[in-house]
């Protein structure tokens, strides 16, 4: 929580203003890229978890992947608006159809929904796990093609400028910030995971405590 | 490996597509429905339906795709016929895949079949562009089913599933709508596409049977 505040304080008013890049506007950039971020590595967590649950059928896999669909899409989504409200001052529009990226992140956001609608839509917490780790690993297919769209494609955005195979082309003015904001991203995320995990593990030990008590 | 249950499954979702109302004409019907609702809907300008003509095409593939497949595995799992696939002992990954493909040669050919009928109407010239255009939307048309059948299988189980199939297989459909109608439009980039587009087809050939056999067995269970 600190790590985002700082970042965004220092995004917000410390960063000099960037002229060229449409001046205050750009500030966006400290929530935006965290968000984007986040929503590609969420999703690849969930495929992972979902992975590991359906070879090893380890609870704990299933249950961080129930936890991580709702923030992931909660994330996608930050991602989309910020950038709409980015773009369009700067690109002139809120949403441009030939965009690549945007196309392939909010195709991500329905991945998240129809993974939780499915798993909604199961009648026992086991089916609704192997039916949700199936899809979430169908649909792994979405990430790469999201991270290398902007290479692929045409598009708005810019090409990699923090990881790239020579180091990142950012000014440190910026770039610090910048991850640092996208640190406190990640431990938020990473703590409201743990909560719903935790949350989750109780619900079924309290689940598993009633049947025990009603047999006994 | 006993090869006749493959056989079989093929047999029976050919047969099916022909029976029971639900069939092979559906499509067709949506195909055609929705390509004259469109000129009705935006104007009969020339320029205007020769630009979208292409992608109305592809959306409405899509869209009919959902539309026939949405029971494909649904009567399987209610009246056993499921239950005697997996005591066979046949690979289930082969019959959720020969009953697709089935499927797809009795609802989706067709409509590709159709599309350069439908491109006319949409005010292209007439020339052997729209047989080439008939060869992508056929590949792109197997990519649809596929992942659509990976729909139908994950939603057997569940009552009226025609939304749920929709939100799931929508974001796989992505890869072959971008490469599709790249291939058609001739934009940036689009010298590779119809090799992509054929790329992206194999490669839900390859893998959707697997999540069709794992998301059948599980609802089997």
């Amino acid at each position: 929580m600190l790590c985002i505040l700082w970042g965004l304080w220092q995004g917000l008013w410390i960063v000099p203003k960037d002229d060229y890049q449409g001046g205050d506007i750009m500030r966006v950039m400290f929530i935006h890229v965290p968000a984007a971020w986040l929503a590609m590595v969420s999703y690849s967590g969930l495929a992972v978890a979902s992975f590991v649950w359906f070879i090893w059928r380890h609870e704990l896999a299933d249950i961080a992947a129930k936890a991580i669909a709702p923030l992931g899409a909660v994330w996608t989504a930050l991602c989309l608006a910020t950038g709409s409200i980015w773009g369009k001052p700067t690109w002139g529009t809120w949403w441009q159809w030939d965009d690549a990226r945007m196309m392939s992140v909010l195709f991500l956001l329905f991945l998240f929904l129809g993974y939780m609608a499915l798993r909604a839509s199961m009648d026992s917490r086991q089916k609704a796990a192997r039916a949700g780790a199936i899809l979430a690993m169908v649909g792994a297919v979405n990430v790469p093609l999201i991270k290398f769209s902007v290479d692929l494609f045409t598009s708005l955005h810019q090409p990699a400028s923090v990881i790239t195979a020579d180091g990142p082309k950012m000014a440190a003015v910026y770039l610090t910030p910048l991850l640092i904001s996208g640190l406190g991203h990640a431990l938020l995320f990473g703590g409201l995971v743990m909560t719903h995990m935790r949350t989750e593990i109780r619900e079924r030990r309290i689940a598993r405590l009633t049947a025990q008590a009603l047999e006994g | 490996m006993n090869a006749a249950p493959i056989w079989a499954a093929f047999r029976q979702a050919f047969a099916e597509a022909w029976a029971g109302g639900a069939g092979a004409l559906l499509p067709l019907g949506f195909l055609g429905g929705a390509a004259v609702l469109v000129p009705l809907g935006i104007g009969s300008d020339t320029e205007t339906l020769k630009a979208v003509g292409p992608g109305i095409i592809w959306v409405s593939l899509a869209l009919s795709s959902l539309v026939t497949l949405e029971r494909i595995f649904q009567a399987d799992v209610e009246d056993g016929t499921l239950d005697l696939w997996l005591q066979t002992g046949a690979p289930m990954a082969a019959v959720a895949a020969a009953k697709t493909l089935a499927h797809w040669l009795a609802a989706g050919l067709p409509l590709a079949l159709a599309s350069p009928l439908l491109a006319l109407m949409f005010q292209a010239q007439a020339s052997l562009d729209l047989i080439a255009h008939l060869g992508l939307y056929a590949l792109g048309s197997l990519a649809f089913f596929f992942w659509g059948g990976v729909g139908a299988a994950l939603s057997a189980t569940v009552r009226r599933g025609g939304l749920l199939i929709s939100i799931i297989a929508l974001p796989l459909y992505v890869p072959t709508a971008i490469f599709g109608s790249l291939a058609m439009t001739g934009g940036i980039g689009s010298d590779g596409a119809p090799m992509l587009l054929a790329a992206s087809t194999l490669f839900a050939c390859a893998v959707a049977p697997y999540a069709m056999a794992a998301a059948l067995r599980l609802a089997a269970d």
